[in-house]
């Protein structure tokens, strides 16, 4: 098929990165009929695995982490080098440098080394005995361990997703937890004002300390075992556990030097998951996906959107498979609406598109009082997001909507009588400065015909 | 036997939950939980479960860490000395 130059389904590919994108993307190319030799390089030592449960059934002891694997499709015909660290990565003579001294020549190269969990910042009160975060299998274990023994308070640092889910397991738990957070409510950042102030009375409901608008000024020790800690309002906490968890580092320290543009934000690329260079110049070689990508979306005003979503790692590493072994007028871009889900306090919530891209929400179906709802985010007039509680199945509808740049608010539906149908701003904290570009709708539904048609925006 | 729920197909039809309760149970209304790591007695279970859902949102296979084995596969593989993590997965399967 793929003729020409390089050839496409044969040659060396390299995959760095051996978590959930890292694995989609590699029997995505065997499946796709790439018949050359592939490496999957991974810095932990274990196989690929699930992180969602992590914060979830394994800290509520149901699960053990060790045991969150993750199932394959189907046998990938591929060299895993776990447990090594990719050091470097020469653009010019294509080859990724290992941290055991081994240099892997590539013909193709995926990066998706994805996130760690950002740590305390100061060291010596980070290696205290009780200070933790959660992100890989072996933190998870470590962490369900310490539940197990039965502290008598945890400190959770950061009330994000992840801070939340633990919470919401200590308490399910029975162990008395305090939640430091340094916005206004939990979630907010990604979910706005009135989610985030819903989240904040779930959690108090629920007995979780919350503590919102302080920051953690000291962790406190002594012989070496965390015994508390300081917040910024002069109160003090004691706890035996701390858990950060303050966000995500992008792993792009070992692409510094390799002229691709690779910072905190992560590496970013085109609409087919190309990485671009430190000039803006797209690479040909050079792909990314997963939670270390950032790339423009056509609905959301071609902003570069850095998703650390499991179904993001998913579709984003099937097209950069696809596109690695494809020729450019076979390319397909990666127009998948960014979703994502969390369980906590008994609550599953979901969320399509972007709500941090929004101006304003109003609760469409619903109540937050009997916390069954769906809130709807419209930015200028269109919605650009919709985030469900315990209303999984109302959700499908807004992703059309969604898709199809709708106006805002959408028109109240026959089912449901909402209890406040008056959009109110979306009060995400720190907005973006939202550039305005015209208004995209995605057209065709097959994975390879998916268009983007400008719409014209009248009033 | 390895599994994965795509938790942004599920719905919460829970058609999953009454097929194989020991691995698929609701947390509150409408949140899944499950165990990863399939026991062999609920093997048929699950996979009456997968087949049933209505979104297909069940992904039932091997542990991907099998291939991670250095000797997974066949292929080009040089197990070099730091790639044999996978047989730590051993036995998964089957439990």
């Amino acid at each position: 098929m793929a003729g020409e130059g390089w050839g496409g389904h044969s040659g060396r590919i390299v995959i760095v990165g051996a978590s959930l994108a890292g694995l989609r993307a590699a029997e995505t190319l065997r499946a796709e009929g790439f018949g050359g030799s592939l490496t999957v390089v991974g810095d932990e030592p274990h196989p690929p695995y699930d992180r969602p449960p992590l914060s979830k059934q394994v800290l509520l002891g149901r699960v053990r982490a060790a045991d969150a694997g993750l199932p394959r499709r189907h046998a990938v015909d591929a060299r895993w080098k776990l447990g090594v660290r990719a050091s470097g990565l020469d653009p010019v003579e294509k080859r990724v440098l290992l941290a055991d001294g081994e240099h892997l020549p590539f013909d193709r190269l995926l990066i998706a080394t994805g996130t760690r969990a950002r740590p305390w910042p100061q060291s010596d009160e980070a290696r205290l005995d009780g200070v933790l975060t959660l992100r890989t299998l072996d933190d998870a274990a470590r962490l369900a361990e310490r539940l197990d023994a039965g502290p008598r308070r945890v400190l959770v640092i950061g009330a994000g997703f992840t801070g939340s889910e633990i919470a919401s397991a200590c308490r399910e738990r029975g162990l008395a937890v305090t939640v430091a957070e340094r916005g206004p409510a939990p979630l907010v950042g990604a979910l706005g004002g009135t989610l985030g102030a819903f989240a904040a009375k779930l959690q108090r409901a629920h007995g979780v300390d919350l503590r919102c608008g302080v920051t953690v000024t000291a962790l406190r020790g002594s012989g070496g075992r965390l015994t508390g800690a300081d917040l910024s309002d002069g109160t003090r906490i004691d706890a035996d556990i701390a858990v950060v968890a303050l966000g995500a580092v992008r792993n792009t320290e070992w692409l510094a030097g390799s002229g691709l543009a690779a910072g905190p934000r992560g590496v970013a690329c085109d609409a087919g998951c190309r990485a671009f260079n430190m000039y803006g110049i797209v690479t040909d070689d050079v792909f990314v996906a997963g939670d270390v990508a950032r790339f423009p979306h056509p609905l959301f005003e071609y902003q570069m959107l850095s998703l650390e979503h499991w179904g993001n790692a998913v579709a984003q590493a099937e097209v950069a498979a696809h596109n690695m072994v494809s020729p450019g007028p076979r390319r397909r871009p990666h127009l998948t609406v960014p979703a994502f889900w969390s369980s906590q306090f008994g609550l599953n919530i979901k969320s399509v598109g972007v709500p941090t891209f929004s101006d304003q929400v109003v609760i469409a179906q619903g109540s937050l009082k009997e916390g069954r709802l769906v809130a709807v985010y419209g930015y200028r007039g269109r919605v650009t997001a919709a985030v469900s509680v315990n209303r999984a199945k109302w959700l499908e509808h807004y992703r059309t909507l969604i898709e199809s740049a709708a106006p805002f608010p959408p028109p109240a539906g026959a089912a449901d009588r909402p209890e406040s149908p008056v959009p109110v701003p979306s009060d995400v904290p720190d907005p973006k400065v939202l550039s305005h570009g015209p208004t995209v709708a995605l057209t065709g539904h097959l994975p390879d015909r998916r268009l983007a048609v400008v719409v014209r925006q009248s009033g | 036997m390895q599994i994965v729920v795509d938790l942004n197909r599920c719905q919460g039809y829970a058609q999953c939950v009454f097929l194989a309760p020991r691995v698929f149970e609701l947390h509150g209304e409408e949140a899944l939980m499950y165990a990863p790591a399939v026991p062999g007695e609920q093997h048929e279970h699950v996979r009456r479960a997968a087949a049933a859902c209505p979104v297909q949102a069940i992904l039932v296979g091997e542990p991907a860490g099998d291939g991670a084995a250095p000797s997974g596969a066949g292929g080009p593989a040089d197990a070099g000395p730091s790639s044999g993590a996978g047989g730590g997965r051993a036995g998964v399967d089957g439990r």
